[in-house]
């Protein structure tokens, strides 16, 4: 076994089994539970740090095994799955710090952190898929481990919105096996491969996977919340503010998104999909799910329920950047899938720190939060104007660059697209950024909590800071190597042969 | 070397049964336990004989068929044999844990039970269809008694019922050999095979075959007739209702299957295959629907194997009249839905038992808090749940995988339907159960906490189930040995 082999595999397993260890861990084994929450956490980042140097240096690693007759298990780590498993390290040890904090005394913990570093593990897997089946493999395991982190606080409501959560994506991953076994039948066991299989396809197969394109972005629209499929996104909000930011920054819609993006350019083909004219249908849901999302969210008031009608929108940025099949587009496309990721993080460790610290969760309650909480409201400042799309900021990053690959394919509409979506986010965002620095304190705090001189407890106060430098960063130096950026580029030049 | 593993094989549990009826429970238990260890250990043996050398005729005694008994030892067998020694391993040894001895009548428990696994192993090995007769009938009458050991009185009107359905079915089953019996000369299965392909006797009726079926399918508890199945299982002791699920329907099913794949494309039909299909598709349906109505953790795990019988039974129209090809496809696929249900429903079943025990009530709403206090006993339902719903990567996952490519290779498009939607209404009864464990409405631990043998069992068996999807192509392979057909 080479270290080529190896790699992904221990990539997979260092989240795995800190799971299995975290089950059987005693509910009071506080420190060696953070402990080992957040060693290996440090450590899948260091793996995915090396794999990452590897493949920008020209190295490949693949594990496969024969798991069916005729279907192979397959982990595989291209330029492709590091955009996503280099999220979804990064933004993991970030979340257990910060789950760390936000659960210190509640019940349930080993089963929680348990479930997330199954959640991880799954999303890992889910990056790392080498082919359709094993792609979907992880996507369900993903749908079970994230079941118990919704419903978590064992409330109705959370039951309830557990039940909606488990309603949507098991039947969106019955469509999807439906279409991924079809499409086996048809054409047999696909690995993603750079380019898509479909370039000039026998005529006769067109219906058949034309249909099977259709199945599989309904399978894959349900996580990654397109609508109609979307539903099941408002109510998720119950689940603890970790777990939210889990569900929207890296785990459930991007595993969404990321399946879009592998389907669009390694099973079709960017040139097949859009010789077949599978993507402007794709494009026109995309664009009507960026504006529809950014109305509703208008209309909230409830923080994270805004929040999370924002993310419906803004993750399909992603998918509407594949659908302009031109260079930029496409850049624009995937870089969002990380910029995203980092600023709805960020947005939302400061609404869970809104409501750990001051018991704030409606937006006209923020009436100055900023001068009792200046760090998370820094944050949470950067992140919404980062979403807004403020240069120099990571999300402007995305919309310039998609911006202008709109322009090169001759897509104008998508530009307006953009433009109503943006003044669309600076309606729903600036009023509470209003509230939050200008507005005078109304009434007192419904349940304060108080750390000393600190606004909140260092474990909360952390992570945002650290994810809102990061959506400066990636923004301000989006031009050096081994940037969000950068790694798109990378990406659209070594895989999607246009 | 081979001689004497099928010796070990076919004589100790009768000779176990015998032992264990003159005993008391405790002594049966101890007796028993010795008993176990050389059941897995030669049945391991002959798996492993099996998968380095290939299949076998074996010879009982060394008398020639039609005057001795022949055993046909293949790689399905003794995959059989295996599963049906691991599971009833495991049952057992739940059973020591859990019976309490002093009831009287619990010493009972370890006779029936080895004569059960005697029965077992008859019908997997069995090579005519008389000695496969006998071992249905052995388990039948075990597996009765085992019902009534529940003690009250629900228990035996079960049984009785219980008894009436598998009489009818042996009945039914019996009268099919003996119309074969006429028409051939011959009681062997590959004779009748053979007779048939060369044409020596014309293929004649269908009647006999339908009527084996009827009886067979009636003893499967395939929908319709599958009223007697969920009392029987719901009410028995939990270790017994792992047994009866997990192995004792899927001993007719094999007989079934055996004689369709031989004789159904002689005798059987299209609109037969089709109809056959049809009712487990209905059984999936319905039994899914009635298993997310029942109030009782038991009853919804008892109607849950109503469904997954259903599978079973898409056998017949995914092997008529299609190639061999996707003729194979679809019995891999039903064979690791028989193991992979074997093993998850033994766990669950034993789980279930763990937790009624805990929550000191069998209603599903009276799991509330136990997610928080008893999470590992919750584990092992909870992992048997997910290869039920067949989601990856459990046995059930790979079996509807195979299912759905050999639907899809024959053009039945239609069985695509019943798989998808089975999958979501099993999803539907196991999250309910998941649901009612999540409320989080007690603080206080009231719970009472089973000895760590009966968590660890369940959870084992689950974990295969689990695990089976991860090594089913070498599983398979073993299954797909060739048959060399000569005598040892």
């Amino acid at each position: 076994m080479s270290l080529s082999v190896l790699m992904p595999v221990f990539a997979l397993m260092t989240s795995l089994l800190a799971s299995v260890v975290l089950f059987a861990l005693p509910e009071k084994g506080y420190r060696l539970r953070t402990t080992i929450n957040l060693v290996a956490a440090v450590v899948k980042i260091a793996l995915v740090a090396v794999m990452i140097w590897g493949i920008a240096r020209g190295r490949e690693y693949e594990a496969a095994f024969t798991m069916l007759p005729g279907v192979e298990f397959v982990l595989r780590a291209d330029a492709l799955s590091m955009l996503f498993a280099g999220l979804s390290a990064l933004l993991w040890l970030l979340t257990t710090i910060y789950a760390v904090g936000y659960l210190e005394d509640s019940p349930n913990r080993s089963r929680f952190f348990g479930f997330f570093s199954l959640c991880v593990a799954s999303t890992m897997g889910i990056a790392l898929a080498g082919n359709l089946f094993t792609f979907f493999l992880f996507y369900e395991m993903l749908t079970l481990s994230t079941y118990p982190l919704v419903v978590h606080r064992g409330t109705r409501k959370a039951l309830r919105a557990g039940r909606n959560y488990i309603i949507y994506t098991l039947t969106g991953g019955a469509v999807l096996l439906l279409a991924i076994a079809w499409l086996h039948g048809l054409v047999g066991d696909l690995r993603f491969q750079e380019g898509g299989h479909f370039a000039g396809v026998d005529p006769s197969l067109q219906a058949p996977l034309t249909i099977i394109f259709v199945l599989l972005m309904t399978g894959l629209g349900v996580k990654a919340a397109l609508v109609p499929l979307h539903g099941w996104l408002p109510q998720a909000m119950v689940a603890p503010a970790p777990v939210s930011a889990l569900l929207h920054a890296v785990a459930v819609v991007k595993a969404g998104a990321f399946g879009i993006i592998r389907v669009v350019f390694e099973v079709y083909g960017l040139e097949a999909a859009e010789a077949m004219g599978l993507l402007a249908g794709l494009a026109l849901v995309a664009a009507f799910t960026i504006i529809y999302g950014s109305t509703r969210a208008l209309y909230q008031i409830d923080l994270k329920r805004r929040l999370a009608f924002s993310t419906i929108s803004q993750v399909s940025y992603i998918v509407l950047g594949l659908c302009l099949f031109g260079p930029l587009g496409v850049m624009g496309g995937l870089v969002h899938l990380v910029h995203q990721g980092i600023m709805k993080i960020t947005l939302f460790f400061c609404a869970g720190n809104y409501a750990e610290t001051l018991g704030v969760h409606r937006i006209d309650e923020l009436d100055g939060a900023g001068k009792r909480m200046p760090g998370t409201s820094v944050a949470f400042t950067l992140g919404a104007f980062g979403m807004i799309g403020a240069p120099p900021l990571a999300g402007f990053i995305t919309k310039w660059t998609m911006g202008a690959g709109a322009l090169e394919v001759g897509m104008d509409w998508v530009v307006a697209v953009l433009v109503v979506s943006s003044l669309l986010n600076a309606a729903y965002f600036l009023p509470i950024l209003h509230r939050l620095w200008f507005a005078e304190q109304q009434q007192a705090w419904p349940h304060e909590r108080r750390w000393g001189r600190l606004e909140t407890s260092p474990w909360l106060l952390w992570p945002p800071l650290v994810t809102a430098v990061l959506l400066v960063l990636a923004g301000i130096l989006a031009n050096v190597p081994f940037s969000p950026l950068s790694w798109a580029e990378l990406i659209v030049l070594r895989e999607v042969a246009l | 070397m081979t001689l004497w593993l099928m010796a070990g094989l076919l004589f100790t549990p009768l000779a176990w049964a015998v032992l264990t009826l003159l005993v008391d429970f405790r002594m049966g238990r101890a007796v028993t336990w010795l008993g176990i260890l050389v059941q897995v250990l030669v049945s391991l043996g002959l798996w492993a004989a099996v998968a380095s050398d290939g299949g076998f005729y074996y010879l009982l005694g060394g008398w020639q068929a039609p005057l001795g008994i022949e055993l046909r030892v293949d790689g399905l067998a003794v995959t059989f044999v295996l599963l049906t020694a691991l599971v009833a391993a495991a049952c057992g040894w739940h059973a020591s844990v859990y019976l309490d001895p002093g009831k009287s009548w619990h010493r009972y428990f370890w006779p029936l039970f080895w004569f059960l696994w005697a029965g077992l192993n008859v019908v997997w090995l069995g090579g005519d269809l008389f000695n496969l007769y006998v071992g249905l009938e052995l388990i039948s009458l075990a597996a009765v008694g085992l019902v009534a050991l529940g003690g009250q009185a629900a228990a035996l009107r079960a049984a009785i019922r219980y008894l009436m359905a598998a009489l009818l079915g042996s009945l039914a089953y019996l009268l099919g050999v003996a119309l074969i019996y006429g028409q051939f000369g011959t009681l062997s299965l590959a004779d009748v095979t053979a007779l048939l392909s060369d044409g020596t006797v014309a293929a004649g009726q269908t009647f006999p075959l339908v009527l084996m079926l009827f009886g067979l399918a009636l003893k499967t508890a395939l929908f319709p007739m599958h009223g007697w199945l969920p009392p029987a299982h719901g009410i028995a002791k939990s270790p017994v209702s792992a047994l009866l699920s997990a192995l004792v329907v899927k001993a007719s099913f094999y007989i079934a299957a055996r004689l369709w794949l031989d004789l159904g494309g002689h005798l059987g039909g299209y609109e037969l295959a089709q109809l056959i299909g049809v009712l487990g598709g209905l059984a999936v349906i319905w039994g899914s629907w009635l298993a997310f109505r029942q109030t009782k953790l038991k009853q919804v795990v008892a109607y849950s194997s109503v469904a997954q019988i259903g599978y079973l039974f898409l056998l017949f129209p995914l092997t008529w009249g299609v190639t061999d090809a996707i003729s194979l496809q679809a019995q891999q696929g039903i064979t690791l839905q028989v193991i992979s249900h074997a093993l998850a429903k033994a766990a669950m079943f034993l789980a279930a038992g763990n937790l009624i025990m805990s929550v000191g009530s069998n209603r599903v709403d009276a799991l509330a808090g136990v997610s928080r206090f008893l999470p590992f006993s919750l584990f092992s339902f909870g992992l048997a749940g997910v290869s039920l719903m067949g989601l990856p990567p459990t046995g059930g996952f790979a079996a509807k995988w195979l299912l759905l490519q050999a639907s899809l290779a024959s053009g039945q498009w239609w069985w695509l339907g019943v798989l998808l939607a089975g999958g979501l209404l099993s999803a539907a009864y196991v999250f309910r159960v998941y649901q009612a464990s999540f409320i989080d409405n007690t603080d206080t631990d009231h719970f009472f906490h089973p000895p760590k043998s009966l968590e660890v069992i369940p959870l084992i068996l689950a974990l295969l189930s689990l695990g089976l999807g991860l090594v089913a192509e070498p599983v398979l392979s073993v299954m797909a040995l060739p048959f060399e057909g000569s005598s040892r």
